[in-house]
């Protein structure tokens, strides 16, 4: 109980929630808190270069711990600028607290310099968010605001500081009990739907697990869990985008991830279950495909924490809602208490193994050293020379990103950084940031596009600065492959601006930047550009030069159902009616 | 340093707004950006072809801040005109409220009775509870149910505050 600046109560706040790390950039509004912050002994404020990439960075700092990011930013331009990665963190469920400067509170509504709304353009795409008036209200807002961040479904908040309440004196009080009035997520599931599950995976004689980043959101253990849940039962498992990572890629159960641009195996699998059990997915609709034609002979049973996911866009017949690691516990232990084991799904895997004989992540190649380079071929390499390094990898958006997905094997939880929800270019770099800040002696990689890189590149900046050891891996086709490859579909091949022109000299960049840049033109040079890039220490940018009008199969497009798949670019017509036109 | 604020005096502001998706939504957006204080909030569509809503706040402030506010209103691109009726003058103010009160005995007929002298409305009973229906300026209803909290409230529900100006004159 002591009076304090409210300055100094953002940093006590943060000192005593356990913060070691901010990612932000100054301005007029949050000078008095950056002064708090000045070496300060156990915050470690990291400089990024725009406050989209600190937002980002905070997320891959968090995706890769399962501790909130921390973003501190100026009122205004520094606020609008944090709006994407908000927006990211909400939609893919991140934990992350942004503070705002904001000018002082005899200024609000008077369009003073550097004021905007932040509440209000933040009110959409925050979990939460605050404008604190008082001094007296930081200690409270700021541990409510951290506990609002992570529990629950994680997500963003947003605290709005005006500039006179950081300098204005107070009391600092942490709430004995951090409990909110109204917001009391639900986290242990309730006992006899657990029991309901149970009779419904027993009975089930085609059933699918269909896992999301749920599971990465509820910790390490509750990957543990699914694991065991799935030894138990014996049946196939697949995941979205998101929840790559949770069950391991090589075990003979994991079907691959589902969806547009999952494998054929595992969208027929979900075509054809008797029985889905979704854990911390919500059936977004570059999962389902076409609603009315997705699992259409099966029972689903849905495990999420958001009340509001569960038949939002498909009903289900069993909802348990619940922290997926407390109900993966509970379905292991009801499953082992019941003495039930394994039924013999042995018809089922001999359909499924019918689809997996399509092969259908296979792509053409030549072999010799001097063939270009087929971008599946860079991250299968890249795969393989990380194996047993346990790396993080980031990704931009596009096919690079969907590549990754496909080729890249994850064998734990909190190794794949990507951006799901939003699909935000200029995601994938600072994250990567944000994650090797947090695993300084790990190796962090972004798997990037040459376009998405440009949306954040002033960030070598930062990796500079701090001497980060972060790798840039560029699957550079010269395009903006993914909006090329939809320009192909529906377009007739009519490539209005998507042509990657004006490209830098990646390798000049990173030697203007004190990076070493690799650059890598054919398939003999593929091998030794990704050891000289693990093997060297420090930032590395590779400009891996890859063909250039390959596609990313296979492909479910926007409104077809999981069983009209396109297999091969020779699948592609060229052109769509207008209502599939319509469709993202 | 300590933060100090200004104290404000009662405004009620009666403004008509297109009748389109989004409005209520930008009007308490600006209030909030602003700063601005809403102590009660009405709106529902008063033409017949129903393309035009009313709106009808009771805000709070210092005079500049208030003035402020009907020049903000009166910036939006949907609002048709924003008065004050407060600064405009005589006019009539009334709110509905439904007051729920539990209780059997002397403390039921303490209710009954007062509810008389207020004049307001039963318009529902069980053997051991009432709901009064009570209309006035929000004065009124505010010594009503504080006099009910007394006599076994359980629930209140609050239409918040219509104003029209008296006379023949017209908005
Ligand atoms: C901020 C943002 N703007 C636009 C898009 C739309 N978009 C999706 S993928 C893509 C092209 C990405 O190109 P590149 O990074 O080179 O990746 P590639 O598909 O070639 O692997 C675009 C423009 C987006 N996802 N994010
Ligand atoms: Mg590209």
């Amino acid at each position: 109980m002591t009076e304090m600046s409210g300055a100094d109560m953002v940093v006590q706040a943060l000192v005593d929630l356990g913060v070691d790390t901010v990612f932000g950039y100054p301005g007029g509004a949050v000078l008095p808190i950056y002064d708090a912050l000045y070496k300060h002994p156990t915050i470690k404020h990291i400089l990024v270069r725009h406050e989209q990439a600190a937002t980002h960075a905070a997320e891959g700092y968090a995706r890769s711990t399962g501790k909130p990011g921390v973003v501190l930013v100026t009122s205004g331009p520094g606020a609008t600028n944090a709006v994407t990665g908000i927006t990211d963190a909400l939609m893919d469920s991140i934990p992350m607290i942004v503070l705002t400067g904001q000018v002082p509170t005899t200024l609000i509504g008077t369009d003073a310099f550097q004021e905007c709304d932040t509440v209000g353009i933040t009110r959409h795409c925050t979990k939460h968010n605050y404008l604190v008036m008082d001094p007296d209200r930081l200690g409270p807002i700021m541990h409510e605001a951290f506990h609002i961040a992570t529990h629950g479904r994680p997500g963003p908040v947003v605290i709005d500081i005006p500039k006179n309440v950081q300098v204005a004196t107070g009391t600092y009080t942490v709430p004995e009990i951090i409990q909110h009035n109204s917001y009391r997520p639900q986290i242990e599931p309730d006992a006899d739907a657990i029991a309901a599950a149970i009779d419904l995976i027993a009975a089930a004689e085609r059933p699918v697990f269909y896992t999301g980043g749920g599971v990465i959101n509820a910790g390490p253990d509750a990957s543990a869990a699914l694991r065991q849940l799935v030894s138990l039962t014996g049946a196939p498992i697949t995941s979205t985008l998101m929840g790559l990572g949770a069950f391991p890629a090589d075990d003979p159960k994991w079907l691959g991830m589902l969806g547009m641009h999952g494998t054929y195996e595992s969208n027929m699998a979900m075509n054809r279950a008797d029985l889905i059990i979704a854990v911390g997915a919500r059936f977004d609709d570059r999962v389902t495909g076409r609603l009315d034609a997705f699992a259409p002979e099966a029972k689903k049973i849905h495990i999420d924490i958001d009340r509001s996911s569960i038949n939002k866009i498909v009903p289900v017949d069993l909802a348990i809602v619940g922290d997926a690691g407390r109900a993966l516990d509970a379905l292991v232990a009801g499953w082992t208490d019941r003495g039930l084991s394994a039924r013999d799904y042995g018809e089922w895997w001999r359909r499924i193994d019918g689809w997996r004989a399509t092969r259908c992540l296979d792509f053409p190649e030549k072999k010799d050293a001097g063939a270009e380079i087929m971008p599946q071929r860079a991250v299968k390499a890249l795969f393989d020379a990380t194996r047993g390094r346990d790396p993080i990898i980031t990704t931009e958006v596009g096919q690079h990103q969907m590549w990754a997905a496909q080729h890249f094997g994850f064998a734990a939880p909190n190794r794949w950084l990507t951006s799901g929800g939003l699909g935000t270019m200029g995601y994938g770099f600072p994250a990567a940031v944000g994650a090797q800040i947090a695993h300084p002696n790990r190796l962090v990689i972004c798997i990037a596009g040459e376009a998405s890189l440009q949306m954040n590149i002033q960030e070598m900046g930062t990796v500079s600065q701090y001497r980060l050891p972060v790798k840039i891996f560029i699957l550079n086709n010269e395009w903006m492959g993914m909006v090329r490859q939809w320009q192909e579909l529906t377009y007739e091949s009519r490539y209005s601006n998507s042509y990657s022109d004006s490209l830098p000299d990646f390798v000049k960049l990173a030697d203007a930047y004190g990076w070493t840049g690799i650059r890598i033109d054919n398939l003999g040079q593929l091998e030794d550009g990704i050891k000289t890039m693990i093997e060297t220490p420090g930032p590395v940018i590779v400009d891996c030069r890859v063909a250039q009008l390959a596609n990313c199969f296979p492909m479910i497009p926007s409104g077809a159902a999981h069983t009209d798949m396109i297999l091969q670019p020779n699948d592609i017509v060229g052109t769509m009616d207008d209502e599939a036109k319509a469709l993202v | 340093m300590k933060i100090k604020t200004e104290a404000g005096e009662r405004h009620v502001l009666a403004v008509t707004v297109d009748n389109e998706a989004g409005i209520l939504a930008k009007i308490t957006g600006l209030f909030s950006a602003r700063g601005y204080n809403i102590e009660s909030l009405t709106v529902a569509d008063i033409s017949a072809d129903h393309a035009l809503s009313r709106i009808t706040i009771v805000t709070s402030g210092p005079p500049a801040v208030i003035d402020q506010i009907i020049a903000q209103l009166d910036r939006l691109v949907p609002v048709h005109s924003v008065t004050d009726l407060t600064d405009q003058g005589a006019h009539v103010e009334r709110e509905i409220a439904l007051v729920k009160v539990a209780g059997t005995g002397d403390k039921r007929i303490e209710a009954l009775r007062m509810a008389d002298v207020f004049r307001a409305k039963v318009v529902d009973t069980t053997l051991s509870s009432f709901i009064f229906e009570i209309t006035g300026t929000s004065d009124k209803v505010d010594r009503f149910i504080a006099l009910m909290r007394e006599c076994g409230l359980v629930e209140v529900g609050r239409t918040g505050v219509v104003a029209i100006g008296r006379g023949s004159e017209a908005l």
